[in-house]
């Protein structure tokens, strides 16, 4: 007679699972990088394979020679990592420091702790603020996108700065926020990512259609990236009110930079967002309060991977203080 | 309608966005739900349409002693005594204890210890069939009685006379529930026919064939408690037990029906209780708490025969069923009959079985030992084949929250799975575990497989010992 398993219950499972989850978000990168190669060029894929690779490669090597454990590159992680991470750099950067963010970002961030599930901060940001840290230069020099198989522009016009980065500059030598509005990309150009940038922050309508497409398919809530958006919208257009003078206009802090990217991608990773809805929206707006505050008053351009992370230390402590109402948690009325 | 159910349940469970449009659309229809958690298995219940059949008595049977919830009864036969249907076995002496009925005719041929599905020995009486004679008293007439001639009183004195358990699986004595404790209402009878265990169909079945007695022995639950209406639940997916009983129910007064979502764990008590009554019963209390009495339908229906026919509880409503089950049934079984003869009836197990549970796959048992006998509760022998069965291995918690969504008592299952790895009962009992219903949401939910619930089960038990040896301290 052939012998059965025992077990507890329950005795199905989902077929959901920690691959299926990764591959999801990868697909849902996948328009963000078509947009990426068509303002970048090869340097686009040239930078999103590399940056791929050495995560994956980092993780094998570290998993197999120093934790001696069972190899885990094929569960997807590390490549969402890497191709978060490249989405994050200037499509120019030498391929050298690329492959030193990738050591941050699996080797400090992500292994140190025990790899998948016990990281506190987000990998791919450690490796990105790693490099902004390390590399300013490089990392602050942007290329101006040109669309793929277009002419060259000339020599002189193929790096500048970021739209916050020069409103940045215009702000600190005292000049008035409304005479930037002219030099500011449009609407139209900012939608589509016509605009200097990261890899993956310049089409924010890509990465909202990635943003729809994950939650269609349940591996993010909407909590984190609504009120993330949402706060930052609304304390940045107080500002605006406050002084017109002095701040811009709260839409272009949502589409300039990497609030997307960030609200979208970034802070809704599992592994560093809190675990409750409520938690979530807490989360979310810390993240979206730091990021003007940081970009209105650092000295950084940008605030997005900085908010981010200063968030996810908290995420412990916003996991204990917002739980999940109880059911009979009320007592009876009487 | 029934295609439109289907739909529904495909599209809620795999699409976001349709979610909040749908439940709007199911408001106007007024169908109910708990809102905190749940999750949405596969229905798969493939015996919905299969007529019950009576199953043929077997030529030796055992009866488990003690086939209830509480203290044990005491067996009054001996060996070698010739019995007939319907004679007492066993006596419930306690308070919280139940009777046992002879469901053959035969001699007594030992009584020993005998291993139940679980695997332990368990006091056993050893049955040697022989014909089917039945006690005079009992009606065995198709004839259905309307009338309902007892008072409360009586009725509850019938319903442990005639060794009625709860069948919905926890097999808790049903008299013991209607002996209110002092001070305390019960406002609501609630009759639980949501049935949201994936696979099992039995309710579904007795509800379409056993209509009128099904409703009659409802009433009497009502009856005996004195209260004007009867609440009946009853998931969407079962839409033609709906549409039968709500024509049936013309002809009973205070009957009200409830469409319930398609949605596990609707039918769990806490769960029913605030989808139709709205009300939340409080952490560790019961749900006499805050005056509500469930039941189930097989219950109802078995309470019907004891009140009106004077039968004892004897057989059991069981689905065989499973995904490699060519032909799924539902039988109509004595208690005592071996669970092998099921199986060997539909020719065997099918080649690529993982696990034999008793009960349906989210909360059910598994069956240690193939040779063990049906009783009181034993509502589905379901088959689980080694593609759905075998547990993927386990990885790291990515914190994903998915556990924390599904658990409709809002509990982290993330958190009490650890502490319970690290035998920190103190801290658990501060997470509420006590509050844990074991529906397994958790650990369906896991995309990393982890076994939530094996870890929260074992830490549970624990820190109830531990809670009961500080209070007797």
């Amino acid at each position: 007679m052939a012998l059965l398993q025992v077990s507890g219950s329950p005795h199905v499972h989902t077929d959901e699972s920690v691959k299926k989850i990764m591959w999801t978000v990868i697909i849902a990168l996948v328009p963000t990088l078509i947009f990426s190669v068509i303002y970048f060029g090869f340097d686009a894929i040239k930078l999103t394979l590399v940056s791929v690779a050495a995560c994956v490669f980092f993780e094998w090597l570290i998993q197999k020679f120093l934790l001696k454990g069972p190899i885990t590159i094929q569960d997807g992680s590390a490549v969402v990592t890497g191709i978060l991470l490249a989405f994050n750099l200037p499509s120019n950067l030498p391929i050298w420091i690329v492959v030193i963010g990738a050591l941050a970002a699996i080797g400090i961030a992500k292994m140190t702790f025990g790899g998948l599930g016990n990281n506190p901060f987000n990998p791919a940001l450690v490796g990105r603020v790693f490099l902004l840290i390390s590399f300013p230069v490089q990392m602050t020099t942007w290329p101006r996108p040109h669309l793929l198989f277009s002419a060259p522009l000339a020599a002189d016009a193929t790096t500048g700065a970021t739209p916050l980065g020069m409103i940045k500059m215009t702000l600190t030598q005292g000049k008035d926020a409304s005479e930037l509005m002219n030099a500011l990309p449009t609407y139209a150009q900012m939608l589509l990512g016509d605009r200097g940038g990261s890899l993956g922050e310049v089409a924010a309508l890509a990465i909202i259609a990635g943003g729809i497409f994950m939650l269609i398919r349940k591996v993010i809530s909407w909590h984190i990236p609504v009120t993330f958006i949402g706060s930052a919208f609304i304390f940045a257009a107080i500002l605006h009110l406050i002084n017109p003078g002095l701040y811009i206009p709260p839409s272009y802090h949502i589409l300039c930079g990497g609030l997307l990217l960030g609200a979208i991608f970034m802070a809704t990773d599992m592994v560093t967002s809190p675990m409750s809805n409520w938690g979530k929206i807490v989360f979310g707006i810390g993240c979206g309060l730091l990021t003007i505050i940081i970009r209105v008053a650092g000295s950084y351009p940008e605030g997005v991977s900085f908010a981010i992370l200063i968030m996810n230390a908290f995420v412990p402590l916003i996991n204990k203080g917002f739980k999940t109402k109880r059911f009979g948690s009320q007592k009876i009325k009487s | 309608m029934k295609y439109f159910s289907v739909l529904l349940d495909n599209l809620t469970k795999k699409c976001y966005f349709c979610k909040p449009k749908i439940l709007f659309l199911i408001n106007l229809n007024s169908v109910k739900t708990f809102r905190l958690g749940g999750i949405h298995p596969e229905n798969n219940k493939f015996a919905h349409s299969s007529q019950i059949e009576e199953f043929p008595l077997p030529t030796q049977a055992v009866l488990y002693a003690t086939q209830h919830l509480g203290a044990p009864s005491t067996v009054v036969v001996a060996k070698g005594d010739k019995v007939k249907v319907g004679q007492l076995l066993a006596k419930g002496e306690a308070f919280i204890s139940a009777n046992l009925h002879s469901p053959y005719s035969g001699t007594i041929n030992k009584i020993d210890a005998v291993a139940d599905i679980t695997g332990y020995k368990k006091t056993a009486i050893v049955i040697d069939v022989e014909g089917d004679e039945w006690e005079d008293d009992i009606d065995k007439s198709p004839e259905i009685k309307r009338e309902i001639r007892l008072s409360p009183a009586e009725i509850i004195e019938k319903i442990k006379e005639k060794g009625i358990v709860g069948l919905g699986g926890a097999c808790f004595p049903t008299h013991v529930k209607f002996m209110v404790p002092q001070g305390k209402k019960a406002e609501y009878m609630i009759i639980n026919a949501a049935e949201c265990e994936p696979y099992i169909s039995i309710d579904n079945r007795v509800m379409l064939e056993r209509t009128e007695e099904f409703l009659i022995g409802a009433c009497i639950l009502r009856d005996a408690l004195q209260l004007p209406t009867l609440h009946i639940g009853v998931e969407h997916n079962k839409a033609e037990a709906i549409e039968k009983l709500t024509q049936t129910a013309k002809n009973y007064q205070g009957v009200e029906i409830h469409t319930l979502r398609t949605k596990y764990p609707q039918g769990a008590e806490k769960q029913l209780i605030k989808a139709i009554t709205g009300r939340e019963v409080p952490s560790g209390k019961l749900p006499i708490d805050v005056g509500c009495i469930v039941n189930n339908v097989c219950t109802s229906y078995a309470v019907y025969e004891a009140v009106q026919k004077n039968k004892p509880l004897i057989s059991n409503f069981l689905s065989y069923t499973g995904k490699s089950i060519q032909t799924p049934k539902n039988y109509l079984v004595r208690l005592g009959t071996p669970i092998q003869n099921i199986i060997e009836a539909n020719g065997g197990l099918p080649e690529d079985t993982e696990k034999l549970i008793s009960g349906g796959p989210m909360m059910g048992k598994a069956i240690a030992n193939r040779d063990a006998f049906t009783s009181k509760g034993f509502s589905c022998l379901l088959i689980i084949n080694n593609k759905e069965g075998k547990r993927k291995e386990s990885i790291n918690c990515i914190r994903c929250g998915k556990c924390v969504e599904a658990c409709p008592m809002g509990l982290e299952p993330y958190l009490l799975a650890p502490l319970s790895e690290a035998a920190r009962w103190e801290d658990m009992e501060k997470e509420h575990v006590m509050d844990c219903i074991e529906c397994g949401c958790c650990q369906f939910s896991c995309p990393s497989s982890r076994p939530l619930l094996d870890h929260i089960r074992l830490g549970k038990n624990k820190t109830g010992a531990m809670i009961r040896a500080r209070s007797t301290k």
